[in-house]
């Protein structure tokens, strides 16, 4: 399968990158990893005239702790997320997350910002990009701007980077004290994506209640999203299996069920009450509870 | 638009001026010759088409050839020398590792890659390593066995 022709172009800064992306608009196309333009390309679901790798941007992968926060670049690979001893250390759940993506050699290609720029609403880090509070840096002509991943994903494959941006760096707070936090998923069994997912983050007071919860569910509709019924259903709540079975019950609330090759509504709804559950779970439990 | 590639495979450079979208797959097979490395699925699925760039495995059909210029390549080509199998091909020899051998040569690959990265690997672990390849014929449980015989007998790492 070949896509249709375009021309290559690969950028040695991120100026001449944007410059490239300026100029050629709606007829240009970044490629990050390309484990999700490609296929479309080939498929000619997508037909760029221009494709702007941004394999020799310097500056755009790699990940560094900057105080309370995990700064990854959007280059950065799932692998060089699965491997990196930072994150195992500071926010071993990403790492978890990135080592549930795809297969590995989906995970030595594919990256960081190019899932999050993609949106693909049976992807996995948005669940825990929502789930742990983070922001995205965009840099555009006019310098760069960061936007809260509440106001990031906009719908089927829409989020809030502009035509003439690039998502630089991904910014995830790290777990802060008395805080557990786990992904689970229901995988595709041919591609591993999520046919339903949910990150949980759960905090807990001295008395052992939660305090804050923060719930991300992928797969289920056109796009990820915080379940806020399931988090308002933990709040203030001593997390035991009943709390926990509860709480869960909320998941699919809010979340627009979309059917498809994978499942009905029901059946994807259902998944999410159970991923929420298990999700929980675990979370409470990283979390001293 | 054509565009000059350069790159490394199996040791030998080699250079071409190529149009963009040739996938990777097809400058390996048909460009340069070397057919090891098989298309199975064309949709980044199968594995079959698994090679190493830069020491990681890549399916070569979801790449495109420009995006590979400088690269330092291996494809299924590069790993017997001096007409002696690598203990991976040996292991699929030994444990009878393959039928109809079609999804092989990305097998070997992605084991080749796997035992860089875990010399002793389980079995949970070879099967979650192995969740890029698919095989229509073995069950994989020979495959399993393969790479199990092969991390006995690869040489120490200097
Ligand atoms: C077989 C297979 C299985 C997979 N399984 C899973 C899975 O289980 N879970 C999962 O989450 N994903 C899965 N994926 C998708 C994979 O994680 C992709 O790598 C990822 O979704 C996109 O990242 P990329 O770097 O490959 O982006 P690309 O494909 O290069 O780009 C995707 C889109 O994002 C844009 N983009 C890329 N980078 C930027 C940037 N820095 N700024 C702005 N826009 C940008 C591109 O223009 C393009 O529109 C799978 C893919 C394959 C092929
Ligand atoms: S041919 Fe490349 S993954 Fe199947
Ligand atoms: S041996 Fe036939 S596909 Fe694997």
């Amino acid at each position: 399968m070949y896509p249709a022709a375009f021309d290559y172009h690969a950028p040695g800064t991120i100026k001449e990158a944007l410059d490239l992306l300026g100029k050629h608009k709606d007829d240009a196309k970044l490629l990050a990893g390309g484990h999700s333009l490609i296929p479309m390309m080939k498929l000619r679901l997508a037909q760029p005239k221009h494709l702007i790798d941004l394999r020799k941007v310097p500056g755009l992968s790699g990940i560094k702790q900057d105080g309370n926060m995990l700064a990854i670049g959007a280059m950065t690979t799932h692998w060089e997320v699965e491997s990196s001893s930072v994150v195992k250390s500071k926010l071993a759940v990403l790492s978890e997350v990135a080592a549930l993506i795809g297969d590995p050699a989906v995970r030595n290609r594919g990256t960081v910002g190019g899932s999050i720029a993609h949106a693909d609403p049976a992807a996995d880090y948005p669940a825990a990009m929502i789930a742990l509070g983070a922001e995205m840096v965009c840099e555009g002509a006019k310098g760069r701007r960061t936007v809260k991943v509440d106001d990031w994903f906009k719908g089927l494959m829409a989020t809030a980077v502009g035509e003439d941006e690039i998502l630089v760096e991904v910014r995830v707070p790290v777990l802060p004290a008395s805080t557990g936090a786990a992904y689970m998923k229901f995988p595709h069994p041919a591609s591993r994506f999520a046919v339903v997912g949910v990150a949980a983050a759960v905090t807990l007071d001295g008395k052992g209640a939660c305090s804050k919860a923060s719930i991300g569910v992928t797969g289920a509709g056109t796009k990820a999203v915080r379940a806020k019924g399931v988090e308002a259903g933990c709040t203030g709540k001593k997390l035991d299996a009943a709390a926990i079975e509860a709480a869960a019950q909320k998941a699919a609330d809010g979340v627009d069920v979309q059917a498809d090759l994978q499942g009905s509504v029901e059946y994807k709804s259902h998944l999410c009450r159970v991923f929420a559950k298990r999700a929980l779970t675990e979370a409470v439990k990283r979390a001293g509870g | 638009m054509k565009l000059p590639v350069k790159m490394t495979i199996n040791g030998q450079s080699y250079s071409h001026e190529v149009e963009p979208r040739l996938l990777l797959v097809h400058y390996i097979r048909e460009t340069v010759g070397l057919t090891g490395t098989h298309v199975g699925c064309d949709t980044s699925q199968c594995g079959a088409c698994t090679i190493l760039m830069n020491g990681q495995a890549v399916k070569a059909c979801n790449f495109f050839a420009v995006q590979a210029d400088g690269a330092n390549i291996m494809t299924i080509e590069g790993l017997a020398k001096d007409g002696e199998l690598h203990p991976i091909q040996q292991g699929f020899w030994e444990k009878h590792g393959l039928q109809c051998g079609f999804c092989t040569p990305g097998m070997i690959m992605s084991a080749y890659q796997m035992l860089e990265r875990y010399p002793k690997p389980s079995e949970e672990l070879i099967r979650h390593q192995l969740e890029g390849n698919l095989c229509r014929c073995t069950g994989y449980h020979n495959i399993v066995k393969a790479i199990e015989w092969a991390a006995e007998h690869m040489p120490a790492k200097k």
